[in-house]
């Protein structure tokens, strides 16, 4: 039977959501086709501040990638904003001429941000806050620097205003009420917000009316003016004055439309084919604008594509907002009323202010500030409708001083019940968290958020999960899942990384002083580190800091137990001549070096030189055409080969000349660690191939690459990337892994732990499957290359770091008499 | 004994030693390390780990310590004292810095002398 077809208008969470739950249910029941009117794949917005702030990158928020596209076969067409739809074909069209039918349709337009119909709205620089590409226009405008206008006090407009003035810019918000958020805020809580937000050095003007957007001649903005006649010069201006829901394209095929979409309980339009979810939806006369309702509208729509009955029947809903350092959570209907008591508790020292609305002994609204760790637990009082008045004492101080002595708080979270909700975005409570967690034996924040999503969507109830886990699984929950890359910092490897690119850090004192490092200098441990991944991110702008490289990449050469130095020529595949062995030999004899060995990478050692020979040893190994073996670098060392076709009567194809050509294209680049390949000319595998970081096996029908092994500390066969057919190819994909490796890699992580912590079926995906990602790869190695293919032994010869070979005096006994 | 009745040497311009990084004095008793630190403060201590003999000079600077390039012991500069959980010391010479020149202190090298 031919499977039905689920179309998707819009790919935002709402509808990502839905999808998930379908396919948990039943991956085969639809083919599922969706049009994005983005040109990307779907990511969490409510991350977007933190991408803006420079806290995250794109890369960190997308919740559904390429591949998750292709893996449940799923059709996502970008770029394509549907805008038509035939209710009697059962079509849908996009305006880029795309089209594909339906049987069952769902409509997740989303909203669209509300523009003021000001004058000067339409001018260059002026911006409005909802997807990636108005954060970017926001990026490009905060280089610029200058003054950012924010017009709107709410959600939106702080969390973009915190993000602007960490993007260095000057910043003013400009809100039509009297206190901020005040349609989730008190006016105290507010007023403390507006303090906090001061404090930042941003300007607040509340009861500010905007009256025009001043116009610099040529079209773009200059300012604004106020009723009051009051200018504010402002390079951008961001209106965030709210939403409307993208309700216009089910308008014009005649579906009920009122402020958004209208469904019933089961989510269906007056069309019984057609859905409707997420913000565009209006059901029972409300319009949502937070994730929580639309992931319970998705649930419903998933089980009703599938037959089932589910209903929705509206939420209640609460507010945290998302700028670091400023904690806040408010829930429910706090406006004052006779019927209505209320518990305020306020501690000025510590910025604290918390009040609670009561009604016939339940609570119905909850404002915290500055302190917010008790927000879950007053939302599900709220929730049930519990009788508090058992508590009335004690309740305004949180759940800790509930009966009996205060609870720390892990005490406090294992003291919830089962169904406490612990995030609010997903709806996730608490049993359902502890049963994933025992059942799956899950270890680590990452996997608990694929499983349960708690803690996936704004990031909030991080903590509680956390809290949760050491609960659960008691000392067997290391948190330290982030270990810090050493005691002078709290961040791990992969978020220095990150925020070495989104910060655009560029020195190792800029990392240090904008990652707060607690030391002064660093230590040995996150030097090198630091320095290698400003190498690998900034390969033509960072100036390599020698003095953060380990003796070995300093001096070119490896360190002996007696404090001399070892050194190992490269003998490109392993391949040499009598004139390499010759020159060998007469650099042995000359500096009368102690020890002449082959290396287990198939090359010779000398070993025992003193430090000062080591420029002249190198000048004379350089005549003879030699350069540096790196045998010392975290970088490429050896690729090994065996005879090949050249000789071998088994093999398929030239392994020796590949391996040459290899080594010649990848020799000087820096890695995460050390890096080896090796090149067998058939599966008898001569050369290892099999246990190396990376290696390839010739077959008659091509190469079949490998990587991810190991034969050192630990012994682990190589995972099998895929089979190519020419030589040119074999190289590509060897260098775009590398490339990806060198981007991704933790300093001192060998391939094979990267790829056992990434993923194998991940480094397949972006480098077999992914041509685009593939080549982009490629491309900035090949780039990273021009700053890297110099040969340090040379430059030394030529005076380079003379100062490292020669003491500095030499002092004789009298000097010190 | 104050800096000014002290006897000093020289032995090169500040210049010559990289910022955290290190250079060699040969001496009939061995060599000294001479540091300088990301602030230009200089320091001298025996070339020698008392672990296993590393050069002290190969390590890497940070801060006022030095991490000893065999098995990354780490030393105060200022005192020669191992850091953390290791125990020991390495021989310090007193050294300055006046007028662009370094300095290290003649009785401390006589002292490793005799
Ligand atoms: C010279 C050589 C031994 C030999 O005489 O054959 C050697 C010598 C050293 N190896 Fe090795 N390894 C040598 C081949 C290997 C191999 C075999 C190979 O490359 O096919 C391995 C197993 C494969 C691998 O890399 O895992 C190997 C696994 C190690 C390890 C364990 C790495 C790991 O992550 O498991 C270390 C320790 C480390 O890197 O932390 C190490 C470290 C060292 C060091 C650098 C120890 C040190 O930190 O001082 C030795 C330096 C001696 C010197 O000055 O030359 N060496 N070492 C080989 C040089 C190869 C070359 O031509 O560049
Ligand atoms: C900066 C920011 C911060 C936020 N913070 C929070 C928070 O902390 N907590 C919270 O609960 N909520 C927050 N929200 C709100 C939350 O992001 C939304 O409620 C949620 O994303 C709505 O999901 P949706 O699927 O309905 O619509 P969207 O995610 O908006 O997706 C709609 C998608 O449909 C596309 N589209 C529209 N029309 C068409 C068409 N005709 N054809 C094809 N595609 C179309 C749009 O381009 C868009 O990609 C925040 C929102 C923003 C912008
Ligand atoms: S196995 Fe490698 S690290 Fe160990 S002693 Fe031999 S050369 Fe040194
Ligand atoms: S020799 Fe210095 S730490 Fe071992």
């Amino acid at each position: 039977m031919e499977k039905k077809k689920l179309v998707v208008i819009g790919n935002g969470m709402a509808p990502g959501r839905m999808l998930e739950y379908l396919f948990e249910k039943d991956r085969d029941a639809y083919d599922v086709t969706i049009f994005n009117a983005e040109p990307r794949v779907n990511y969490n917005r409510l991350m977007l501040s933190p991408v803006l702030s420079g806290e995250k990158a794109y890369e960190d928020i997308i919740t559904h990638g390429d591949d998750w596209y292709g893996e449940n076969g799923v059709t996502l067409h970008k770029s394509a904003k549907v805008s038509e739809i035939d209710r009697t074909a059962k079509t849908v069209t996009a305006e880029n001429g795309v089209s594909a039918h339906y049987d069952k349709l769902v409509i997740a337009t989303g909203s669209n941000p509300f523009i003021i119909p000001l004058p000067g709205k339409d001018l260059d620089g002026v911006l409005t806050y909802r997807d990636l590409d108005d954060v970017e226009k926001m990026l490009e405008a905060a280089k610029g620097g200058g003054r950012a206008v924010v017009i709107g006090g709410g959600l939106l407009g702080l969390e973009a205003a915190a993000g602007l003035k960490m993007q260095g810019m000057d910043v003013t918000v400009l809100h039509l009420m009297p206190t901020l958020m005040e349609r989730q805020l008190d006016p105290a809580a507010g007023f403390l917000l507006e303090e906090e937000f001061k404090r930042r050095g941003i300007e607040v003007r509340t009861k500010a009316n905007s009256h025009e957007i001043l116009d610099d001649g040529s079209g773009r903005v200059k300012g604004i003016r106020l009723d009051d006649g009051t200018e504010i010069d402002a390079s951008i201006i961001v209106m965030a004055v709210g939403i409307r829901p993208s309700s216009d394209l089910a308008k014009s095929v005649s579906l009920d439309v009122g402020r958004g979409v209208q469904v019933g309980d089961d989510m269906r339009t007056n069309d019984p084919d057609i859905y409707a979810l997420g913000e565009c939806v209006e059901h029972r006369g409300m319009c949502y604008g937070l994730v929580a309702p639309l992931y319970e509208m998705a649930e419903v729509i998933a089980d009703n594509l599938l037959g089932g009955t589910a209903e929705y029947t509206g939420s209640v809903t609460a507010t945290k907002l998302k700028v670091t350092g400023v904690d806040l959570y408010s829930a429910g209907d706090f406006a004052e009323g006779e019927d209505r008591e209320e518990i305020v508790l306020r501690d000025a020292a510590a910025g604290v202010y918390k009040r609670l609305v009561l009604k016939d002994n339940r609570i119905i609204g909850a404002v915290l500030y500055g302190e917010t760790a008790d927000g879950p637990w007053f939302f599900d009082l709220l929730k049930k409708q519990s009788d508090v008045s058992e508590m009335r004492e004690t309740l305004i101080f949180g759940q800790a001083y509930q009966g009996g002595a205060p609870l720390d708080p892990t005490a406090a979270v294992a003291a919830l019940p089962d169904d406490a909700e612990i995030c609010g975005c997903n709806g996730v409570c608490k049993g359902k968290i502890v049963n994933a967690i025992t059942e799956k034996g899950l270890t680590s924040l990452d996997d608990v958020r694929a499983h349960t999503k708690a803690s996936a969507s704004c990031g909030t109830c991080t903590g509680l999960v956390e809290q949760l886990m050491q609960v659960t699984l008691g000392d067997a929950y290391n948190p330290a899942a982030v270990t810090p890359m050493c005691g002078c910092t709290h961040l791990g490897h992969s978020e220095v990384r990150r925020l070495i690119k989104s910060k655009q850090l560029k020195t190792i004192p800029a990392v240090m002083q904008e990652l707060e490092w607690t030391s002064s200098g660093g230590c040995a441990k996150c030097r090198p580190a630091l320095n290698y991944y400003l190498v690998s991110d900034w390969p033509d702008e960072y100036a390599d800091d020698y003095q953060s490289r380990f003796i070995n990449e300093r001096v070119h050469a490896n360190i002996q137990k007696d404090g001399t130095y070892s050194v190992v020529p490269r003998m490109w595949g392993g391949m040499t001549s009598s004139k390499e062995l010759r020159a060998i030999a007469d650099v042995v004899d000359k500096f009368n070096i102690p020890a002449v060995k082959c290396t287990g990478g198939q090359r010779i050692d000398m070993l025992g030189i003193k430090k000062e020979d080591l420029p002249a040893v190198w000048a004379d190994l350089g005549k003879a055409g030699f350069v540096s073996g790196q045998a010392y670098a975290k970088g490429l060392r050896t690729v090994k080969t065996c005879v090949g076709s050249d000789w071998c009567r088994f093999g398929t194809q030239d392994s020796t000349g590949l391996g040459i050509k290899i080594e010649k294209f990848m020799w000087g680049s820096w890695t995460p660690a050390k890096l080896k390949l090796a090149v067998s000319g058939c599966p008898r595998n001569c050369a290892e191939a099999t246990c190396k970081d990376i290696g390839i096996i010739c077959v008659d029908s091509g190469y079949e690459i490998h990587f991810a092994g190991a034969a050192g500390l630990d012994i682990k066969g190589t995972e099998v990337l895929g089979l190519v057919r020419t030589e040119e190819e074999a190289l590509e994909h060897v260098v775009a892994l590398t490339q990806m490796y060198r981007e991704q890699g933790h300093y001192l992580e060998r391939i094979y732990k990267w790829a056992k912590r990434i993923g194998y079926d991940e480094i397949r995906s972006q480098i077999m499957d992914d041509e685009d990602k593939r080549k982009a790869f490629f491309d900035r190695f090949v780039f990273s290359q021009k700053f890297a293919q110099v040969d340090p032994w040379s430059e030394r010869v030529s005076g380079k770091d003379k100062h490292e070979f020669k003491p500095m005096a030499i002092l004789q006994a009298e000097a010190a008499e | 004994m104050n800096a000014e009745t002290r006897n000093w040497v020289a032995i090169g311009d500040l210049a010559d030693i990289p910022r955290e990084g290190a250079r060699v004095v040969k001496t009939d008793r061995g060599c000294i390390a001479v540091f300088r630190t990301v602030d230009d403060e200089v320091f001298a201590l025996d070339d020698r780990c008392p672990h296993k003999g590393g050069p002290l000079s190969q390590g890497i600077v940070h801060g006022s310590s030095v991490t000893c390039p065999l098995h990354n012991w780490v030393f105060d500069l200022a005192t020669g004292l191992a850091r953390g959980a290791d125990e020991g010391s390495v021989p310090v010479t007193a050294a300055r810095v006046e007028n662009g020149k370094v300095l290290l202190a003649a009785d401390d090298l006589a002292r490793r002398a005799g």
